[in-house]
């Protein structure tokens, strides 16, 4: 059993009633800033929030754990007021509320910070801020507020700074800036450290310790047990958009928290012997691009090699070149040379991503609804939208389709991949993010490539699909393939890795083996120390 | 207050079928208010208008001679908005198609053999796709906007025709009428059963045209590439699929089939050239395209619906006395119901009871921040 943690499966005043007993020390901290009871919110049939129970007293860091699709993002936009309860009562400061926008939420002290910012790249930092206050407020006050706030809580900012060029980080600051200004007695932070690197989360939790001190109340989102535990007094845990759990993390462990989160325990992607690595079969040499618009990233001369049953990470801060790195192997952008880079031992710079495919290699890109899928279309058009090359049973020379064997084949991926869908052959769209992600996997793992290169597997996956995918992509690896695996989730590179990059700036370093790699060097690397002398050592 | 559109998370099945239904309804009762506020009797006004015209034969041959090109341009339109390429221009490309189409009958008429049809049609056709070809370039190379480009290419090819038919290509024979000479029998498109009525090959191309799009678009590799570079431009590319290519042979897809029904036009219903071969048939089949659902066996049926107006256009004319401007009005509204019922399928209408706070706007300002767009926007996009 979980020690220190009071399971809620039911939603009942009474249960509620018993909680607030047992957790002695909320009551001995303050009052309780906000009380959530049995907030319930349909979708169609579907529960997305089943009678919710949360209360946040003032001055707590209160944790907010679940899998994507658990009902987090549901409740929350139930706080910030831009969705209604079906069922349920909202008490803010013990008098009932109803939140009806986001305008109302703001005014009585309920602050957001996105996961996904809303900033307009070519302004600057104290114009975007300005954006969100009063017309009249002249732009000189708020960029001298801004100043103030960023030197009271450690967030350093230069207001007259272009968004365009600010790091994520940075970015991350005006949006926590722009919610301070409203002075907010709770904030509620959404996976803010997923965009971070290890060093600029530590900062974060600085500032956020000092809001704590104010007496300022802060919801924290995430999924990352390890920081959870580390800042964070109490923590509810949802699952299937029902409250699990409310518990202290310090007194659970990591594995006791995914436990709760997923229902079942996590498995870990066993690693297998690492093989003798065979021949280059991906190999960039000296890739360089230019910035394809103002905002996007440089790439200055990447160079890299993945051998046959070698498993190669990418590690990196968004924003760093990744995308475009991932392009420029893909083939969707072009290079100069053909040299640049080769797929087993092929010149393959200049051809396309229909040939580079025919030469054996497959590609995942990071976004699954848009890229990686079309979402209004079915599973096995997307299945023929990456295999219509390669697949001569699919797509004939005549140029005719087959669409029996494409929708065998969709079928037989599903059930290799455990993808759960409602239909036989739903739409993309309709598919959970994890789901859909183990079918995009799937459809390149079915052709059995040679070369494999994928941008953030698991990004917004859940636990059980996220370690499904790691697995199948150590075994392709152990199997003689040559895996590139792109992603911002250091855990997930320290699992499956035989050794990382971190690319920065659009440099790449050298590939650290992963025995000698450890997460304060990685992140080191990811903050820009030194990156560029690996680079030219390694070229 | 204010009213804004919210997306809907699903939209019925059931309603989307039938819009296209609705909107003819919606036309119906709007045409009913307007004959009545024009002092005529609704009912006497829809009958003669709608019904009436196909109660005899000759008529509906005449429905088959306006309903050709229709379909015809609409075929083409329906590939190329499925592609998400937005080829308004297809009127001019209807009259390049039947200027370049009788070049041999009007330059060279000692030029006689069988094979004078079969050179017109491929002819029409070619200048169909060339002229179409232009906006595909510039928007290929410069990235310029094909709707504006095409659309203004309309007038050039119109008064170009005009200048032919008055100057250089005038009847020499024609008492300085602004027309070319009459074709000879071997240049005109043969009618189907001329003993009931004036209808043409124009009509099978129509129909066959239907159904070649309608298996390309559901049974090829290449209808698939059109498919996913509507569905999604990102999703093509990685794909593999180009979308300057793409551009390219859609435009020059229903430029061809523009031209096609322009030579048609002229060599099967006009028999000449005149300063005036079509009466806004390349912009009522962008029409038909939307009513039709954007498919091309849709587009018979609107196309068929859409040549009623025509008709019926004219038969108010004659027995009602309006203006057979009325024929435009109808089908303005349509467009305007069909566009209308569409939205209203994929979006609500939300009431907002104040003026928006500057400061709910800002979470919203990039496309991009699609999580804070779903939360701003009511989190309709919550179910997602």
């Amino acid at each position: 059993m979980f020690q220190g943690c009071h399971k809620n499966r039911q939603t009942g005043l009474g249960e509620q009633q018993g909680l607030q007993g047992l957790d002695a020390r909320v009551s001995s901290q303050g009052d309780r800033l906000l009380q959530v009871e049995g907030l319930t919110k349909l979708f169609g049939t579907l529960r997305a929030c089943d009678g919710v129970n949360l209360d946040i007293a003032r001055g707590e860091i209160h944790a907010l754990l679940g899998e994507n699709g658990a009902g987090k993002s549901t409740l929350v936009k139930m706080l910030f007021g831009s969705l209604e309860p079906n069922v349920g009562t909202i008490l803010w400061n013990n008098q009932n509320v109803r939140l009806t926008n986001p305008a109302e939420a703001r005014k009585l002290g309920i602050g957001m910070v996105f996961q996904h910012f809303s900033l307009f790249e070519a302004l600057t930092a104290a114009e975007n801020i300005a954006l969100s206050l009063d017309a009249t407020t002249p732009l000189r006050a708020t960029a001298d507020r801004a100043r103030e706030l960023s030197s009271a809580y450690g967030l350093p900012l230069d207001p007259n700074a272009l968004v365009g060029d600010l790091s994520v980080g940075e970015r991350q600051r005006i949006e926590i800036i722009r919610c301070l200004l409203q002075q907010p007695e709770l904030i509620i932070l959404d996976e803010p450290t997923s965009v971070l690197t290890p060093q600029e989360a530590d900062k974060l939790f600085e500032t956020l310790e000092r809001l704590r001190a104010e007496g300022k109340s802060i919801l924290y989102i995430s999924h990352r047990l390890e920081e959870v535990k580390r800042i964070c007094d109490r923590a509810t845990v949802m699952r299937h958009g029902k409250v699990v759990a409310h518990c202290d993390p310090r007194q659970e462990t990591a594995a006791s928290l995914a436990r709760m989160m997923v229902g079942a325990d996590v498995k870990i992607a066993s690693r297998g012997e690492g093989t003798t690595a065979g021949e280059p079969r991906l190999v960039v040499r000296n890739l360089s691009r230019k910035p394809a618009n103002p905002f996007a990233t440089a790439l200055k001369n990447v160079s890299l090699s993945v051998r046959g049953g070698e498993l190669i990470g990418i590690a990196g801060v968004a924003g760093n070149g990744q995308s475009e790195l991932f392009e420029a192997i893909s083939g969707e952008v072009l290079q100069d040379q053909a040299e640049t880079v080769s797929i087993r031992s092929r010149p393959a710079g200049r051809i396309g991503i229909s040939e580079r495919r025919r030469l054996g290699a497959a590609f995942v890109p990071e976004e699954r609804l848009g890229h990686a899928a079309a979402p209004r279309m079915t599973l096995s058009e997307n299945l023929l939208l990456a295999r219509h090359h390669t697949d001569r049973t699919f797509a004939g020379k005549s140029g005719l389709l087959h669409f029996g064997a494409v929708k065998r084949a969709a079928q037989r991926i599903s059930q290799a991949m455990d993808v759960r869908k409602s239909g036989d052959d739903p739409e993309a769209s309709a598919l959970s993010g994890g789901n859909l992600q183990k079918f995009i996997i799937g459809r390149e793992l079915d052709r059995q490539p040679a070369v494999m290169v994928v941008n953030q597997p698991t990004w917004g996956v859940d636990a059980g699909a996220a370690a499904r995918i790691r697995q199948a992509l150590v075994e392709l690896a152990r199997a003689g393939s040559a895996v590139l695996v792109i992603s911002q989730d250091l855990d997930e590179l320290f699992e499956i890795s035989d050794a990382i990059a971190v690319m920065h700036h659009g440099e790449l370093s050298a590939p650290i083996p992963i025995a000698e790699a450890s997460f304060e060097r990685i992140g080191l690397l990811m903050g820009g120390a030194d990156a560029s002398g690996h680079a030219t050592a390694a070229a | 207050m204010r009213f804004e559109l919210v997306r809907r998370p699903e939209r019925s099945a059931l309603f989307s079928a039938l819009s296209p239904f609705l909107a003819f309804g919606l036309t119906l009762i709007a045409g009913a208010i307007l004959f009545a506020l024009i002092g005529q009797n609704p009912v006497n006004a829809l009958y003669s208008y709608f019904v009436e015209p196909l109660t005899e034969i000759w008529s509906l041959h005449e429905l088959a001679i306006k309903a050709a090109p229709l379909i015809l341009i609409a075929v083409g339109l329906t590939i190329c908005y499925r592609s998400n390429n937005w080829n308004i221009g297809a009127e001019g490309q209807f009259i390049i198609g039947g200027i370049v189409g009788s070049i041999l009958p009007v330059l060279y008429p000692e030029f006689q053999s069988p094979l004078v049809l079969p050179l017109m049609l491929l002819m029409g056709m070619v200048g169909g796709a060339v002229y179409a070809a232009v906006p595909a370039f510039l928007k290929a190379r410069f990235n310029t906007n094909e709707i504006l480009t095409s659309l203004m290419l309309v007038y050039v090819a119109q008064l170009l025709l005009d200048w032919l038919v008055r100057g250089p290509w005038r009847n020499p024979g024609g008492m300085n009428f602004p027309e070319t000479r009459q074709f000879d029998a071997q240049a005109v498109l043969p009618e189907l059963f001329p003993s009931s009525g004036r209808a043409n090959w124009g009509i099978v191309f129509a129909l066959v045209a239907a159904v070649l799009a309608w298996l390309m678009l559901s049974r090829t590799l290449k209808g698939f590439e059109i498919r996913v570079m509507g569905a999604s431009p990102r999703a093509a590319r990685f794909a593999g699929f180009s979308a300057k290519r793409m551009v390219f042979f859609v435009f020059l897809l229903s430029g061809a089939l523009a031209g096609l029904a322009g030579i048609s036009e002229v060599s099967g219903a006009i028999g000449q050239l005149r300063p005036t071969i079509s009466p806004g048939y390349g912009f009522t089949a962008i029409i038909v395209a939307f009513l039709g659902r954007l498919n091309p066996l849709g587009a018979v049926a609107a196309g068929l619906l859409l040549a009623l107006t025509y008709l019926g256009g004219e038969a108010a004319q004659i027995s009602l006395g309006v203006s057979e401007k009325v024929a435009r009005v109808f089908q303005g509204m349509l467009l305007f119901f069909v566009l209308g019922c569409d939205t209203l399928i994929h979006y609500r209408i939300r009431r907002v009871a104040q003026a928006i706070a500057p400061s709910s706007i800002t979470d919203t300002p990039a496309a991009s921040s699609s999580e804070a767009a779903a939360l701003e926007a009511g989190g309709t996009g919550g179910a997602r």
